[in-house]
């Protein structure tokens, strides 16, 4: 199980119009991700991780290329079968947390499971369950307004692993904390990664990001420049 | 699901929904209230008419036409033994109707002279005020209009002149003992008013009289002497008439009401969805389904519209029930124009009024939820779960 693929990427391209002409933003990006890594797309701005994120997450397509994710091609599915993909398997969390600010911290962390039609009583074991792995119990009943801004990104978090997905998806999730607050998420998230056996793809420029991550695969103009696996990440 | 999440959305946004239903809720307002003075104005006149010059219904000499004064020398007669009775019990009175002609201030005017039953409460006009008249004169009634028209005040004393059954043109010193006000044009300009058995004896027609009026709920007489039952139904059909005529402007009045209405909601509602995009960009990432997007947000609109409702009722019901009851004073007389429009108007609501109102501003609030959140839903979730504002 542990070393079941859950991402098979062949040929990844992914052109964007520009005027009368194309930008190409991924060029054949071939790329395999086993169950429960803990994976970080780096490069600088520019370089295609948050496209690739994005269409690894069924919220972009590809231009060409095939996409296989949890073993559906996702490129060739409907907007109906990638939107239940993404429901039932997978999580995400935005570098803006995009948390529903009329919501409390309880209500948030509740919105994919009652999307996810989850019975009341269970429902409420797991949002509790995932509030207080990220450590916000005493935040419960709070709004997005009245936390700092780790409290919201861990509030992300509970939101985008409440359900068990199989995979996680985190664009950028530190770009607006504080350092003490990202090494904070990211402890969080390895755990997480440990205890669930949830596979975890970040896009980052973040120093403190790659220093936990397993494997790290460099993009650079579109194409990956290199795919290391990281023996001893240095916060590990 | 859909629902439960759409209260929830709807009562977390606090103000904004409030703003939202607020918008609604005065729209509403709006159209109920300016539709009901309209509905009060047309409802006033066809009240007036019936209160002080139909009653319960007439009947008419055969020759009888009120819209052709050259029928009035012919038609009177001997009021019918039919009637005699209803008279008796003051359940009807007998108006007698002629040509005359007044000369206040040396000025020719045509008048029509008629004579009523003074004791009597069916007409809603205050024929007793001549009762107590104890003069040589004789006592005439007249409404404020002609008052102001002829500029005749109360104890003006002037020349009538007029003509009797035997076709002799006789004259004699009239006085104005009263200045009725009865916002009915109808009965007030062109018209002075005398006791019956003065009018009877001047023009040489004892016991003769043109109409006989009744109380409403009086049974039919059969009547052999060829007089013509008009009931209320045909005395107001001209009102009716014009009331159906003016039917397209009540309607158009109300559509335009009701788009003004639209425009605040849908500027209301599309700027609070718009506002919304990054939401509706992390129910996508979430995995919710695009149609189940639109479908949420027109619940949304929906209950924005049942909340509308509910606040109309409460902050607004007062006020229109309070209107309903005590009117709205206007600050013209517009009986001087010509019009039978009260001083005081009452709006009136009919239950169809509330009704559609209601219904109408329930439907718009669907539609500009939805056509707003379809076209967010169709944009790309990541243009939508950035919030972009490009689309």
């Amino acid at each position: 199980m542990k070393n079941k693929q859950i991402i098979e990427i062949k040929n990844l391209t992914k052109d964007f119009p520009i005027g009368g002409d194309f930008f190409t933003a991924l060029d054949g990006i071939c790329l395999d991700i086993k169950k429960g890594e803990f994976t970080g797309l780096v490069g600088p701005s520019g370089s295609g991780k948050t496209t690739l994120l994005n269409i690894i997450g069924g919220l972009d397509s590809a231009s060409d290329g095939i996409v296989k994710v949890l073993n559906k091609i996702i490129n060739k599915t409907s907007h109906d079968d990638r939107a239940l993909i993404r429901r039932k398997h997978m999580g995400f969390i935005f570098q803006s947390y995009n948390l529903l600010p009329v919501y409390s911290v309880y209500e948030n962390v509740e919105l994919p499971l009652i999307i996810n039609k989850i019975e009341k009583d269970k429902r409420k074991k797991m949002v509790l369950d995932a509030i207080e792995s990220v450590g916000l119990s005493d935040k419960i009943n709070s709004r997005p307004n009245q936390l700092s801004g780790g409290q919201c990104q861990r509030t992300a978090i509970a939101r985008a692993i409440v359900h068990n997905p199989s995979l996680v998806l985190a664009d950028e999730p530190t770009a607006n904390l504080d350092s003490e607050n990202s090494h904070h998420i990211m402890k969080i998230m390895c755990h997480l990664n440990k205890n669930l056996n949830t596979s975890f793809i970040f896009a980052t420029h973040d120093e403190k990001i790659m220093g936990y991550l397993r494997r790290i695969i460099y993009l650079e103009d579109g194409q990956i420049s290199k795919d290391k696996n990281m023996a001893k990440p240095k916060y590990l | 699901m859909l629902f439960n999440i759409a209260i929830k959305n709807l009562l977390g946004a606090g103000i904004r929904t409030w703003l939202n239903v607020f918008v609604a809720s005065v729209s509403i307002f709006m159209i109920i209230f300016s539709s009901g003075m309209y509905s009060g104005m047309r409802e006033h006149a066809i009240n007036v008419s019936i209160d002080t010059e139909i009653a319960g219904g007439a009947y008419w000499h055969p020759v009888y036409d009120p819209y052709d004064p050259t029928t009035f020398e012919n038609s009177h007669d001997k009021t019918p033994e039919e009637f005699k009775k209803i008279i008796e019990n003051n359940q009807a009175l007998e108006i007698l109707v002629s040509q005359a002609s007044i000369y206040p201030g040396g000025r020719i005017m045509p008048v029509i002279l008629k004579g009523v039953s003074l004791n009597q409460s069916i007409l809603n006009i205050p024929t007793k005020s001549l009762m107590n008249y104890r003069g040589q004169n004789i006592p005439i009634m007249i409404g404020k209009g002609m008052a102001e028209y002829s500029k005749l005040k109360i104890g003006d004393t002037f020349t009538v002149r007029w003509r009797d059954s035997n076709s002799s043109y006789d004259a004699a010193e009239g006085e104005i003992i009263h200045i009725m006000d009865s916002g009915n044009f109808k009965i007030d300009m062109g018209h002075i008013w005398i006791p019956i058995d003065i009018a009877q004896n001047i023009l040489s027609m004892k016991g003769e009289s043109t109409y006989v009026v009744y109380k409403d709920g009086i049974d039919d007489i059969n009547v052999n002497s060829g007089w013509i039952k008009r009931d209320v139904q045909y005395l107001i059909k001209d009102m009716e008439a014009i009331i159906k005529q003016d039917r397209p402007n009540a309607i158009m009045i109300y559509i335009i009401l009701l788009s003004l209405a639209a425009m605040g909601i849908f500027n209301a509602q599309t700027l609070s969805i718009f506002r919304r995009k990054k939401e509706i960009g992390t129910l996508m990432a979430l995995g919710m389904h695009k149609r189940k997007i639109v479908l949420l947000f027109t619940i949304e609109g929906a209950l924005n519209a049942v909340f509308a409702i509910i606040l109309t009722l409460i902050l607004f019901g007062p006020i229109l029930y309070y209107f309903s009851i005590y009117g709205i004073p206007l600050p013209i007389d517009y009986s001087d124009m010509g019009l039978i429009i009260a001083k005081k108007l009452i709006p009136i609501y009919t239950p169809l009024l509330l009704f559609i109102t209601a219904f109408s501003v329930f439907i718009i609030l669907l539609i500009v939820s939805y056509i707003p959140s379809r076209k967010i839903s169709k944009m790309h979730p990541i243009d939508a779960i950035r919030g972009k504002t490009t689309e």
